[in-house]
Formats: C-alpha cells, structure tokens, sequence
C-alpha cells in the first residue's frame, strides 16, 4: 500500500509500483509464502535461461485499458536483457477481470499472440474464476517458461566471474601502488615499472582475467609505476564504485524492449 | 595573421554547426524515420492477416455480405497505396494514408462485432487465433503510432524553437505530420437523429 501511494504521481492514471520483486503484489491475493516459492521459481529460471519473467497483480488499470497501462509498466521496467529483449510480464487487474501477458520483442517468436491468448483463456482464466490465483499464475509461468525454454537465446552472463573481476580490481590496484613503489626504489623507475606491470599481469592472468586484459592491465601498472605513486593512488580512489556483490540480490530489469505483443483476457 | 583568422572562423564554423541544431535534427530525423517504419511493419501485418480472417468469417457467415466487402475494400486500398519515406513529410499524403488505415480498422470492428452473432463462428479455432493475432496487431499499431507521435514532436520541437528554426529553415527542414484522432470528423460532427420512420 506503500507503494502504491508513493508513486501517484499522475493523479488521472494508474500509477506503476516500484520494481523491486520479480512478483509484486499490490492486492495482498498471493500468500507471502506463494509469492517466494514463485519468485524463487522465476529466479532459478532467469539463472539457467537468462530471459526474465515479471508478475504483477494489482486493483485496476482504470481509467487505462489493460493493454495502456500494461505497455507503460513494459516501458518502466524494461524487463528483460537489453540486446535480447527477453522479458515477459504477466499483469492481473484483480477487480476489472483482466489479466496481460506483456511480451517482449525478443520473445515474439517463442511465445506468439495467439499462444499467449491461448495461455490466458486455457490456463489461467479456468484457475481465475475457481479463485486460485495463485495456481493460475503459477501454471502460466511454467507454460511460458516451457515456450522461452524452446527459444535459441544466448546464455546468461556469467555472474560469478563478473563478480571476481570487480572484487579483485581495487586489491590488485592497491597492492600494485605499494608492489610499485618498492620495486622502483630497489630497481630505479624503469626497470621497477616493468617488473611491477609483469608481475601485476601473470597475477591477473593467474585468477582469470582474459590474457589481453592482463597485459593491458600489466601496461597500465607499469605506466602508473613511472608516473608515481600520487598518481597510482588517485586512480585507486575513483576506480573501485560498489559492486553488487550479493549473488541473491536482484538488478531489476535488464533494459528489455517491447513493442506491444502478447495478448490479454478476462475471466 | 590572415591564417589565424581563418583557423578561427573554421573553429567557429564547426561550433556553429553543433550548436545551431544541425546535430539534433540528424539523430531526431533518423529516431522519427525509425519509429514510422515501425508503424509500417504493423499495419503491414494487420493487412497480411485480413484475407485470412475474410475466408474464416466467410465459411460460417457468407451472407453477411456488406461487411465482407468493406473489409475488402478497405484492405485493397490499403494494399494499393504507395508507402515511402517521403509520405513523411507531405501532410496530404500522410493524411491519406491514416484515412486508409483508419477506414480498414473501421470495417475490421465491424467484422468482429458481427462474428459475435455466430456461436459456431466464435468457437472456431482458427477464427479465435486470428482473432488473437488480429488484437495483438492492433495493440502493436497502437504503441507504434505512440512511439511515432513521441518522436515526431521532439522532432518539430526542435525544427521550430528558435535557433534551429533558422537552421531548419536554411536547410529545408520541415515540421513532419503527426496522426491526429482517427475519427475526429466523426466526433466533431453532431449526431443526426430521425424520428420518422422510412
């Protein structure tokens, strides 16, 4: 309810919720329960897929028709990876009777018009009108992620490696700054450059950065070493910004694009 | 000190450009060329879909002549318009094109609201997908057309406040037309009503 107030800024429309969840749930329909075992469910998914589904359920669209309201949530919460535009929303109007499935351009193909109306009129209206929200939604996101499963997209990123690089980053920056200046002391500011950007290279190279990002990274140590270590110091400051580190954390949308497709219904 | 003159104005001339707008209409030109062409691919579409829902309406309601026809029409006309980028920025043609368009949306709801009177129709499979096809085409027009309006009036917002306007104006960059409301005229004019009976 929060949520819901915070952000009705348009005061004639409906206002769109934050996206923080992969199911948000503005009508309290969903038990807590329901809500993680989905969310968790959706997660796994994006994890081994990479394509990302959202679940939102809310009063009304009034006065917007669903689909309106609908390609206003698709534009805020860009669901889906940017270059790929594989998002899917699925949107319940609990008190008008409407539900939408939202899909991105990227998945057209995987889960056409007409299957997504197939979707909605065989699978969740039936759930709907028995008042098993819960069952509704939930068969429909595994019948839509059976469609993506089918679907040639490129793998997700690999998250762990991405997390290593960030970590490693600034150690490797602070430990070269000090690596450096004792080597330029003992070996002079040339040949103590060199040792330094070799070194900080093989141990790049060593916890799995790609060979050509090392030596680059070894090229930068070196340039830095000669510079000094004001210089060194000052690019150490600005280069580490906060990376999520927590795998369980999520980022929200991708930066998905959608262009209207999918299909809506009543029960 | 005739060279440094020069440099200076050369300096000048390339700043001029960035700053008088020349830039924005570029990448606001391309965006609004983008976005129509995306308006194009959708109403294509719903015209690739109509011969199709014509034979399915037509194996369970052929009397329903009329509406057939106008749907016909319609699509035919549609099909028969030339579609460049040039439409663009000639309002008349522009102007003609969304008539087209619009008058085949028309019959289309009207195609639709007469199926409603066809149980055996409505439970068909393919006339339900089609059907499908048809609301998502149409949904895709919608948010095409939205898209285009956006872009089109950054575009003339730019064309016409000044200092691009001289810019636009040296350069022959016109404001590009916009879709209005389809049924405007439909809406402006008051609605006759006729007591007597025929």
């Amino acid at each position: 309810m929060m949520l819901f107030a915070s952000f009705n800024v348009h005061a004639e429309l409906a206002s769109i919720p934050a996206l923080q969840h992969r199911v948000t749930d503005l009508t309290q329909t969903l038990s807590s329960e329901q809500q993680t075992a989905l969310e968790r469910k959706i997660a796994a998914f994006e994890q081994e897929k990479g394509s990302q589904i959202a679940v939102l359920i809310i009063p009304t669209t009034q006065p917007e028709a669903i689909e309106q309201y609908s390609i206003r949530v698709a534009e805020a919460w860009k669901i889906g990876r940017e270059k790929e535009d594989d998002g899917v929303i699925l949107l319940v109007a609990k008190d008008d009777h409407k539900m939408r499935i939202e899909v991105g351009y990227g998945l057209e193909g995987a889960i056409p018009d007409l299957i997504a109306k197939r979707v909605i009129t065989e699978i969740m209206a039936p759930s709907f009108k028995q008042g098993d929200f819960n069952g509704g939604i939930s068969k429909a996101v595994d019948a839509l992620m059976g469609l993506i499963a089918g679907e040639q997209l490129p793998a997700p990123a690999k998250q762990t490696n991405q997390g290593n690089w960030g970590d490693f980053l600034p150690l490797l920056l602070v430990g070269g700054l000090i690596l450096g200046s004792i080597l330029r002391v003992v070996f002079g500011d040339f040949f103590g450059g060199v040792l330094n950007g070799g070194i900080i290279a093989v141990l790049a190279w060593f916890f799995g950065v790609a060979l050509l990002i090392a030596l680059l990274l070894g090229i930068v140590a070196f340039i830095l070493t000669l510079i000094g270590p004001s210089g060194l110091g000052h690019m150490g400051g600005g280069g580490y910004s906060g990376g999520s580190g927590h795998s369980d954390s999520w980022s929200g949308g991708g930066g998905g694009g959608f262009g209207g497709g999918g299909a809506s219904g009543d029960w | 000190m005739k060279h440094l003159v020069l440099r200076f104005l050369a300096v000048l001339f390339v700043l001029s450009l960035t700053g008088c707008g020349y830039n924005t209409f570029q990448s606001l030109d391309e965006e609004s060329k983008a976005s129509w062409s995306e308006v194009l691919n959708q109403y294509q579409r719903r015209a690739d879909l109509v011969p199709n829902l014509v034979n399915v309406v037509k194996g369970y309601a052929s009397h329903e002549k009329e509406v057939l026809t106008q749907v016909a029409d319609a699509r035919s006309k549609v099909g028969s318009m030339q579609v460049t980028p040039e439409l663009l920025n000639d309002p008349e043609a522009f102007a003609k094109f969304q008539a087209a368009q619009g008058q085949l949306t028309s019959a289309l709801s009207r195609l639709l609201a007469v199926s409603e009177n066809y149980p055996n129709l409505k439970a068909d499979q393919g006339f339900r997908d089609l059907q499908a096809q048809l609301e998502g085409t149409e949904n895709r027009i919608t948010v095409a057309r939205n898209r285009y309006i956006e872009t089109i009036k950054n575009y003339n917002v730019a064309v016409r406040s000044f200092p691009n306007n001289l810019t636009a104006m040296a350069l022959g960059y016109k404001a590009k037309p916009s879709f209005t409301v389809e049924n405007e005229k439909a809406i402006s004019v008051a609605p006759t009503v006729n007591f007597e009976s025929k």
